[in-house]
């Protein structure tokens, strides 16, 4: 059945044609079609507080000449709204001409499969392990004070219209599970959060009681923190445990090897392709090709098909993350990293699955190395300037290492170092590799995507620690 | 062109007729639509320019105290008609809630005064090149500035209607022009970025381009060659763009849901000291031409100013109509938040702030969000200047702030410099006996 042109008068050749004469004269661009679905349920103060559901349908029509990009979007998909979008880019790219590029590789390769998540589980059956979270956690343990549970599932079908007819089609399934726990002790109270997803259906994560385990590591954490003491304050040791502390690796390198603000000469990464930029041992990918994972895509935004990219190898830098535009003006590669949020926005450089590969020491030896420090074993959100190369992040659970022991739980304190800088200052690196449980999101110029990140433990000898504790 | 009331009207009722024959005893309806035009200009050429046309439409449907909401962009009937249809089902599924209802008629909004929110001026994709190539030359005068991330100049015009079976129908249009110039000075191998903002609902009242300009590139030159300072207690000055995100976790912890939750660090709180004497904050929905301006909530009940702290005092939360029946308490119009949130102005002058200590620290770029709304706990990344006897003397970077907001809301000195530029608006504050991490 064809999705997009199934309720409207303009039919599918009508299209091709309307998009072969807007972008004949251009270097770059395509119709993105989108039809996606999506479902929110939580749980929240011991009751079902949510159950939505939302639809959207639209599309998003891009030139680009030169460096010069022009983007209408509509979710009326008709002959007037399409022709009118068509007009708007000529007017802005009319004294421009390009020659299109129709070069686009092919995969055969599906990195997930064609399952629509929210129907494959009644919402009834949803709402009912919504409720046995609520109840677990609330007999488990006394102190617990507070849950939140929630699903989130969507189904994601794209379409790639490209001068000249061609199209590259993509259907992607994603779910997340979330819970949250506050507990209480002596008027103290203290949150712990954990989640899990990916591209497969909700049972695939959830069977067996799976569930559960999620929240024991949420629980575990509230629990840990309301025992913790203020965080120290200054430059010290940090030990960063395996897995999702990688967002560290996402926010100091990764957004700064990202095209856009290579070509712009704003990263400070901008000048150092092919030099030396961490210490050999360190070697950081980008791989959206692994099945089933949140942050990976069978084909981008732009229809290339995603790639296993090594950024940084043995310590030299060797790739950015590209998208058409930029590698084309920076004579690149595109490397299959063009996403956007929606067919609302224009597609950018993004990461997908962004990780450090295995060295060889054991997270002992460096906690034993520390005389005084910090382990962090997770954390919230981070946030980095590109062009100073700060960034920061917040720990969510961590400890105090004193002569080479963990000692006490410590509030969550912000950490602060320097993109650039902090790779120079890894002085082990984990033989404990791990992905993230799957649930992290980038945001950059106000557009979210699903990502996935990861890493070795690693023991860094110099950051900031922004504790209150003098 | 942005679809008109009637427009709206008509799918709304549609909407509210069609749920009520399946058997939804109430439904809420919100239909919106949004034109948006943005240039981006970057090194004296246009770099993006894109149009954004958007319906979104939001239907909640009741069944007794079942609830259940869709939304979609997408409002072709037959898909409206499916929608509404699987909405009715999901609400028979859900869990009955006591607490779901519309709000009590007669808190609703009627006639309003027209708060000048529209301004009918359409700018042309050339006018705002012109502006921001403007904006560009200006922030280039200095040999320091060798680099732009771009300037970007966006219109948006909006119209809406919220609608129930209660009988509530209204809307408005609204318009919001904003423009930005983000700038990257260099000298001494250090690399700086740092923009000007401007954001008005009438285009007229937006800064000039030429002061975009040089403002962006004056605080980007300010920033360069930056040092580190040694870990201390210090007083800490936070310049107004950074001062008013200390409101934000404040909202966060006054709003029903977290008092209804247990989740705020404020719950027992209530009509009890959380600031010092002198401290006023507002939230004020009917300020004309106001970023945050507003006449009726999300829920379509009446909005009007509230102060929520009088003399340092919390006297009110921010209340919608599910958490307030919890609360047992009556919405306020605040479903959706705050409106136009403010520190009402303190005694001192600027140069008064900056001559109180010795050595001060002046915050004008926060970093990260590390605000624990149930702790209070507080740090975040910081930078800005070392002010010493009332002068600044030199840049400072990669430090944190920390400290606890239970204190820190109790060591806040406000200066009368208080201007709305923002949604939410502070004057300049200082808060003493926070925590800086450095070196």
């Amino acid at each position: 059945m064809d999705t997009f042109f199934k309720h409207t008068d303009l039919n599918r050749n009508e299209a091709e044609q309307i998009v072969s004469e807007t972008l004949n004269k251009c270097d770059d661009g395509e119709l993105y079609l989108e039809n996606s679905k999506s479902e929110l349920l939580v749980l929240d103060d011991n009751k079902i507080k949510t159950t939505s559901y939302n639809t959207s349908l639209g599309y998003g029509l891009r030139a680009v000449t030169g460096d010069v990009t022009a983007y209408s979007h509509s979710n009326e998909i008709s002959k007037h709204s399409l022709k009118e979008s068509s007009n708007n880019l000529f007017s802005t790219l009319k004294s421009k001409k390009g020659t299109y590029n129709h070069s686009i590789s092919r995969t055969n390769v599906k990195l997930y499969s064609d399952i629509n998540p929210i129907e494959a589980k009644p919402l009834k059956a949803k709402i009912d392990i919504l409720k046995k979270v609520d109840e677990y956690l609330r007999k488990k343990e006394n102190k617990v004070k507070q849950v939140t549970a929630s699903f989130l599932g969507r189904h994601e079908e794209i379409e790639i219209l490209r001068c000249g007819g061609e199209t590259f089609k993509d259907i992607r399934p994603l779910i997340r599970f979330n819970v949250s726990v506050m507990v209480e002790k002596n008027g103290r109270k203290e949150m712990g959060t954990f989640g899990t997803g990916g591209r497969m259906s909700y049972d695939d994560y959830l069977k067996d009681e799976n569930w559960k385990k999620i929240c024991d590591e949420a629980l575990k954490q509230a629990q840990v923190n309301l025992d913790s003491k203020p965080a120290p304050a200054g430059e010290m040791k940090v030990v960063l445990g395996p897995g999702w502390p990688g967002i560290l690796l996402h926010e100091a390198i990764g957004h700064g090897l990202e095209g856009d603000f290579n070509r712009k000469k704003t990263s400070a990464f901008h000048n150092l392709m092919n030099q030396k930029v961490a210490r050999e041992d360190i070697t950081i990918v980008d791989d959206g090709t692994i099945a089933n994972r949140r942050g990976s895509l069978t084909i981008d935004d732009e229809g290339t098909p995603t790639s296993r990219t090594v950024l940084i190898e043995n310590g030299i830098l060797k790739n950015y993350i590209q998208d058409r535009l930029n590698a084309r003006l920076m004579n690149m590669k595109s490397t299959g990293n063009g996403r956007r949020e929606s067919f609302e926005h224009m597609p950018m450089p993004r990461m997908t699955n962004t990780f450090m590969v295995n060295g060889r020491h054991t997270q002992e030896e460096m906690i034993k190395s520390v005389d005084k420090g910090i382990f962090a074993v997770s954390f919230g959100g981070g946030q980095v300037d590109i062009t100073s190369g700060k960034f920061v992040f917040n720990c969510t659970e961590a400890y105090q290492i004193e002569n080479g022991k963990i000692t006490f739980s410590v509030k969550g304190a912000t950490l602060i170092g320097n993109g650039p800088d902090i790779l120079t200052k890894v002085s082990m690196v984990g033989n404990d590799m791990k992905l993230d449980p799957g649930i992290g999101t980038c945001g950059k110029n106000g557009q979210t995507v699903p990502v996935g990140v990861g890493q070795p433990s690693m023991l860094i000898d110099q950051i900031i620690v922004g504790g209150t504790k003098l | 062109m942005i679809k008109d009331k009637k427009f709206l009207e008509k799918i709304a009722s549609n909407c509210i007729d069609k749920a009520k024959k399946l058997g939804a005893t109430d439904c809420e309806v919100i239909v919106s639509n949004s034109i948006s035009e943005t240039a981006n200009f970057r090194n004296k050429n246009i770099d993006e320019s894109k149009r954004s046309d958007g319906i979104g439409i939001e239907i909640s449907t009741y069944i007794q105290k079942k609830k259940s909401n869709i939304s979609s962009s997408n409002i072709n009937e037959g898909n409206l008609d499916s929608l509404i249809t699987r909405c009715i089902e999901m609400t028979k599924v859900t869990p009955e809630d006591e607490y779901n209802s519309l709000p009590d008629k007669d808190l609703f909004a009627t006639k309003h005064k027209d708060l000048e929110l529209y301004d009918e001026t359409s700018i042309s994709n050339e006018k705002k090149i012109d502006y921001l190539k403007q904006a560009e030359e200006s922030a280039f005068q200095d040999k320091r500035i060798t680099n732009t991330e771009g300037s970007s100049f966006t219109q948006v015009k909006d119209n809406f209607v919220l609608a129930n079976s209660l009988g509530f129908s209204m809307g408005y249009q609204s318009s919001i022009y904003s423009a930005s110039c983000e700038i990257i000075a260099k000298s001494n191998g250090s690399m700086e970025r740092d923009y000007e903002y401007t954001q008005k609902r009438f285009f007229s009242d937006l800064k000039p381009p030429g002061t975009l300009g040089n403002k962006a590139a004056e605080r980007a030159i300010k920033k360069l060659n930056p040092k580190k300072i040694k870990s201390e207690k210090i007083p800490i000055i936070f310049e107004k763009r950074v001062a008013k995100s200390l409101l934000d976790p404040f909202a966060d912890a006054i709003s029903a849901s977290s008092f209804a939750r247990g989740t705020s660090f404020l719950k027992d709180k209530l009509n009890k000291n959380i600031f010092s004497k002198d401290i006023n904050i507002i939230d004020d929905p009917l300020i004309s031409k106001a970023l945050g301006s507003q006449i009726f909530d999300s829920e379509g009940v009446k909005s009007s100013k509230v102060t929520l702290v009088k003399e340092g005092s919390l006297e009110n939360l921010l209340l919608d109509t599910y958490y307030g029946k919890i609360l047992k308490m009556k919405s306020n119009g605040r479903s959706g938040g705050t409106t136009n949130l403010y520190f009402e102005n303190g005694t001192k002058s600027f140069k008064e702030l900056l001559n109180t200590h010795t050595k001060a620290l002046y915050i004008n770029e926060l970093i990260g969000r590390g605000a624990n709304i149930i702790t209070g706990d507080y740090s975040v990344g910081a930078s800005g200047m070392l002010i010493e006897n009332g002068e600044f003397s030199y840049p400072i970077n990669e430090i944190t702030i920390a400290g606890n907001l239970s204190e820190m809301f109790n060591n806040i000195t406000l200066a009368n410099d208080l201007e709305f530029s923002y949604v939410t608006n502070s004057p300049t504050l200082m808060i003493e006996g926070m925590v800086v991490a450095g070196k």
